[in-house]
């Protein structure tokens, strides 16, 4: 049997409420860390994953203590451990890989000096020894040309690079376990691919036993050997990776691989109902119990212990486990989306262009913008009535810029952006007439900063109908009720402030704020990207639901492109602020495809241990869009020769209606696909 | 994850909300004693001039500069004055002014912070660098002109510290509307086309507001210090009217022999000063803009 290294028992840690209750963040936790594998532990924001994993470092965040059980590594228990003794172990024995690597590393450092310090704290190497050992560490990282990136600053290098150095530093001790928090979850879907890979070949290359934290499934597929899933403060599901995703035997667990959009299949995923019940309310029965579709009467006031199934090798948290093990796998129901496109069209962008260069005093005082390689250039979309159009790609590839200059957020520089064939929009905000900016709503990523932390749901709701339509009173206030429900809240939700709802609440609310307006368009900016795996399909399926009912347009901007591919008619994916790519998303997703989709969709991690991404081309983050040729020639790896560096490629139109901007023929690109 | 969501509580009055503060504040106890001590100070503003055992200003040549005694509790000054009734009624003009010079330096000083912290550009840094221009003036020197030139009645004064004392609330109601400005809310109102007037006191006030009210109360004490300064020199509260500065000022000469007569009405002032600066701090903390004590998690 292999050595176990880190033994966490009965682990409870929680705190004191302001009325004294305790109320517990961990309940009960018990696992074991064998030596070399790696294990995923996944769960939504609240579960305690990190609390979990910080505590296997002997760390408890300020304001938690540990009420019972214990965390032992090399038969100590660090959560007893005086903090000299800790210091040896952390870093030397055990190191942790922070989520946010600019963040972590000192701004004002060189990369070099950092992991010599590392070194000279967790090593016994000797001064000459350690200069090696920091390019042999960066080497190993995979940064290109070690020398010159040890003299660098941390903002000189990408949020991959800085990853990278953030590995190389919690590997300068050597550590028989490392802890990853989150870490490729601010990074881009091609870099995180390459990350992911990495950790997997120093997974294998070193030996080190890994355990990894994130809130997403198609990460933790990728490097894990064994999956604990939490929920509440508990562990519900626990064994070896590749049963738990194809055969989740957990009701828990089970949904939310069901409510996961996926690229291979074209329409919205089924949804979960609620969301996870904030730590102290459980007082008993099953913490899953409101949205399981499996639960009985016993599940309300008896809670299920973790049963261990010796053929399975899998422990379970669920009285009805065995209605599960009976379905051999899951079976995804996806809800095909109508198109309901008309085809008249209601927005049509051309030849936008957007700087972000600071005017000179000259073109101040003439009040106009003048730049030769602009932020975004030339888009040139025409967006039909009732249809969904995703903007996708990379951060900095302009797709939340275009956003703002369709709201008027943004002074474009060229180009017009027209209203059903007969308006121009002025893209000055002020120039804006009230019934031009009611047409087009807003939806943003984070509705805890959208919405007025002030202002309770009603007084939110309530702006735009004061604003557009100046109603008061009674009508106001049914209006307001009728919204809600429209969105699936109820009348009470109406006195409450956002810090009491929910993450899928608020967004919500922002939804109904949205409509409030009877807006013609609504652009969403990544609307889901931080909420909650489960409660995003619901998120989703309630936007499909009013597009069907009131027959708004949509422009989503996302990264991800299964959700995409779940809720768009359209895709249009941009580089570097030039599109690259516009069609129906059917063909968007099958070949033929631009170098760069190509790319963008390699890289998505999909929930499953069979489908490994594909890495097609480097993770190198360019600063500016080139001056001349294609805008993607810096990272293709296809490249036809000097044509590309020097002509914009021109449009190409495939047989099912795609529209491709390269240089290599539509037959080619065919040809070598993957 | 914040540890509020665990009770759902329903909306408040905000009575109850005021209330809640003040329990908070009085629960530490440097803010028990900052909140008794300024309490003490305007409840005894309020009733002085009732429960004062002798008249302020009668001159009694044959009392002058007595020890504290049964008689008179903190003794007498030069002119033969009750030193006990001048100190519970010093504070009274003290108090008074500067509570009201706060309360403009709060209104102008916050609006105009706000303003250029959601306009910015051109205007911004031109009202910026005036303040910066008037924030490098020694107050003093500027008061004293002022002084001069228009005055010491109350109606000049207030106005007078209240501006020489917003200076410093433009600053910190700038940098808090900045904080805010990049959230989405505010570009969701923009983008709906809410006036600025409606931005500022529908999305910004309510999220500035617990800034801006800690520095001004900071404020006050700095203004309370800086008014008996000006009464010390001279320029303040003019004779025989009670006021710490002026007593101060008056006894200093006699501090060798008669020390009663310059230890109390410091001790009033110092006093007052350290409990409106505890209840500044208490008041920060409840609200949790102090992130040192801010709730874990």
């Amino acid at each position: 049997m292999t050595e176990i290294i880190q033994k966490v028992k009965n682990l409870s840690i929680g705190f004191k409420s302001k009325k004294g209750e305790e109320i517990l963040i961990l309940r009960n936790i018990t696992t074991n860390i064998k030596k070399g594998e790696t294990v995923g532990i996944v769960g939504e924001s609240g579960s305690g994953k990190s609390t979990l994993a910080l505590a296997m470092m002997g760390y408890v965040k300020h304001g938690l203590y540990t009420i019972g059980g214990e965390c032992e590594f090399n038969s100590s228990n660090l959560l007893k451990m005086k903090n000299r003794d800790l210091e040896k172990i952390r870093g030397r024995k055990i190191a942790m890989i922070p989520q946010n690597a600019g963040q972590a590393l000192t701004p004002n450092l060189k990369i070099g000096y950092q992991i010599d310090e590392a070194l000279q704290l967790h090593s016994d190497l000797k001064e000459e020894e350690r200069e090696q050992k920091i390019s042999e560490l960066l080497n190993k990282v995979r940064l290109p040309s070690p020398e010159t990136i040890a003299l660098r600053y941390p903002h000189e290098l990408s949020g991959g690079q800085q990853q990278r150095v953030a590995v190389a530093m919690a590997l300068a001790g050597t550590p028989d376990l490392l802890l990853l928090d989150e870490p490729t979850t601010g990074l881009d879907v091609t870099t995180q691919a390459h990350v992911l890979e990495l950790l997997n070949f120093i997974a294998k290359d070193t030996g080190t036993s890994m355990v990894y934290v994130s809130h997403d499934l198609g990460a933790i597929a990728q490097v894990s050997d064994r999956i604990i899933v939490m929920y509440s403060g508990e562990i519900v599901l626990e064994g070896p990776s590749r049963d738990i995703l194809k055969r989740p035997i957990h009701p828990y667990t089970h949904g939310l691989l069901k409510s996961i959009p996926k690229l291979s299949l074209a329409g919205l995923p089924e949804s979960m109902p609620g969301s996870q019940p904030q730590p102290g309310i459980i007082q008993g029965g099953c913490s899953f119990f409101d949205r399981c579709n499996f639960s009985e009467e016993k599940c309300k006031n008896n809670s299920p212990q973790l049963e261990y199934l010796k053929e399975l090798n899998t422990r379970v948290r669920c009285f009805n486990y065995e209605k599960l093990l009976k379905e051999s796998q899951i079976n995804q129901n996806v809800k095909k989306i109508k198109n309901n496109s008309k085809d008249k069209e209601i927005l049509n962008l051309s030849e936008v262009s957007i700087s972000y260069a600071k005017q000179k005093l000259l073109d101040q005082i003439f009040n106009r913008i003048s730049d030769d390689n602009p932020t975004v250039k030339d888009i040139n979309i025409n967006i039909k009535k009732g249809e969904t159009i995703a903007l996708v790609g990379e951060s900095g590839s302009g797709k939340s810029t275009i956003l703002k200059s369709i709201a008027g957020l943004l002074r474009t520089k060229d180009g017009f952006i027209r209203f059903e064939e007969r308006r121009n929009l002025s893209s000055d905000l002020k120039e804006r007439d009230p019934n031009d900016l009611r047409i087009i709503q807003l939806i943003f990523q984070n509705p805890d900063e959208s919405l007025n932390p002030n202002h309770t749901v009603e007084e939110i709701i309530a702006q735009p109908l004061k604003l557009y339509f100046g109603l008061k009173g009674k009508e106001l206030k049914k209006n307001i009720i009728d919204l809600l429900q429209k969105v699936r809240l109820g009348e009470f939700y109406m006195s409450r402030y956002p810090r009491q709802l929910s993450g899928g609440e608020k967004q919500r609310v922002a939804v109904a704020r949205a409509f409030a307006a009877k807006p013609d368009i609504i652009l969403c900016d990544e609307v889901t990207s931080a909420l909650d795996v489960s409660v995003q399909a619901a998120v989703l399926n309630l936007l499909q639901q009013l597009k069907e009912d009131f027959g708004t347009t949509y422009i989503f901007v996302s990264h991800d492109l299964a959700v995409v591919r779940a809720i768009s008619d359209r895709v249009a994916v941009l580089y570097q602020g030039r599109l690259c790519e516009v069609g129906p998303s059917n063909h968007v997703y099958k070949f033929p495809s631009h170098p760069y989709t190509e790319v963008l969709l390699g890289a998505v991690l999909e929930p499953d241990p069979d489908i490994k991404p594909k890495l097609v081309a480097e993770d190198i983050v360019e600063e500016r869009p080139p001056e001349k040729g294609c805008s993607f020639q810096g990272r293709c790896s296809r490249i036809v020769g000097d044509i590309c560096k020097k002509e914009i490629p021109p449009w190409q139109l495939t047989d099912s209606g795609n529209a491709i901007r390269c240089h290599i023929p539509i037959k080619e690109l065919q040809k070598e696909q993957f | 994850m914040k540890l509020d969501n665990i009770y759902q509580e329903e909306k408040k009055s905000n009575f109850a909300k005021v209330a809640e503060i003040i329990i908070t504040m009085a629960s530490r106890p440097s803010g028990f004693i900052g909140l008794s001590i300024l309490i003490f100070h305007v409840v005894l503003a309020f009733i002085s001039p009732y429960i004062a055992p002798y008249d302020f200003k009668a001159i009694n040549p044959t009392l002058m500069l007595q020890a504290p005694s049964a008689e008179y509790w903190f003794g007498t000054d030069d002119l033969g004055r009750d030193v006990f009734t001048r100190t519970i009624l010093g504070g009274r003009t003290a108090l008074t002014i500067t509570f009201f010079g706060s309360l403009i330096a709060l209104l102008w000083g916050g609006l105009l912070g706000i303003f250029c912290g959601l306009v910015g550009g051109k205007t911004d840094d031109i009202v910026m660098r005036i303040v910066d221009a008037f924030l490098s003036i020694p107050w003093i020197l500027a008061m004293l002109l002022i002084v001069s030139l228009l005055g010491t009645s109350t109606e000049v004064l207030i106005p007078a510290l209240g501006f020489f004392y917003g200076k410093g609330i433009v600053r910190v109601a700038r940098a808090a509307t900045h904080d805010v400005i990049a959230k989405d809310f505010i570009v969701s109102a923009r983008a709906r086309g809410h006036s600025n007037f409606s931005i500022i006191w529908n999305e910004i006030i309510p999220n500035v507001r617990d800034a801006i009210l800690v520095e001004g109360a900071m404020r006050w004490s700095w203004m309370l210090l800086g008014f008996s300064s000006l009464s010390f020199l001279g320029f303040g509260v003019s004779p025989p009217t009670p006021d710490w500065g002026l007593m101060i000022s008056n006894a200093r000469g006699l501090m060798s022999f008669a020390y009663w007569s310059v230890i109390a009405p410091i001790v009033g002032l110092s006093s007052l000063i350290i409990g409106i600066n505890l209840t500044a701090d208490a008041f920060a903390k409840a609200l949790g803009i102090d992130r040192s004590t801010k709730a874990p998690v």
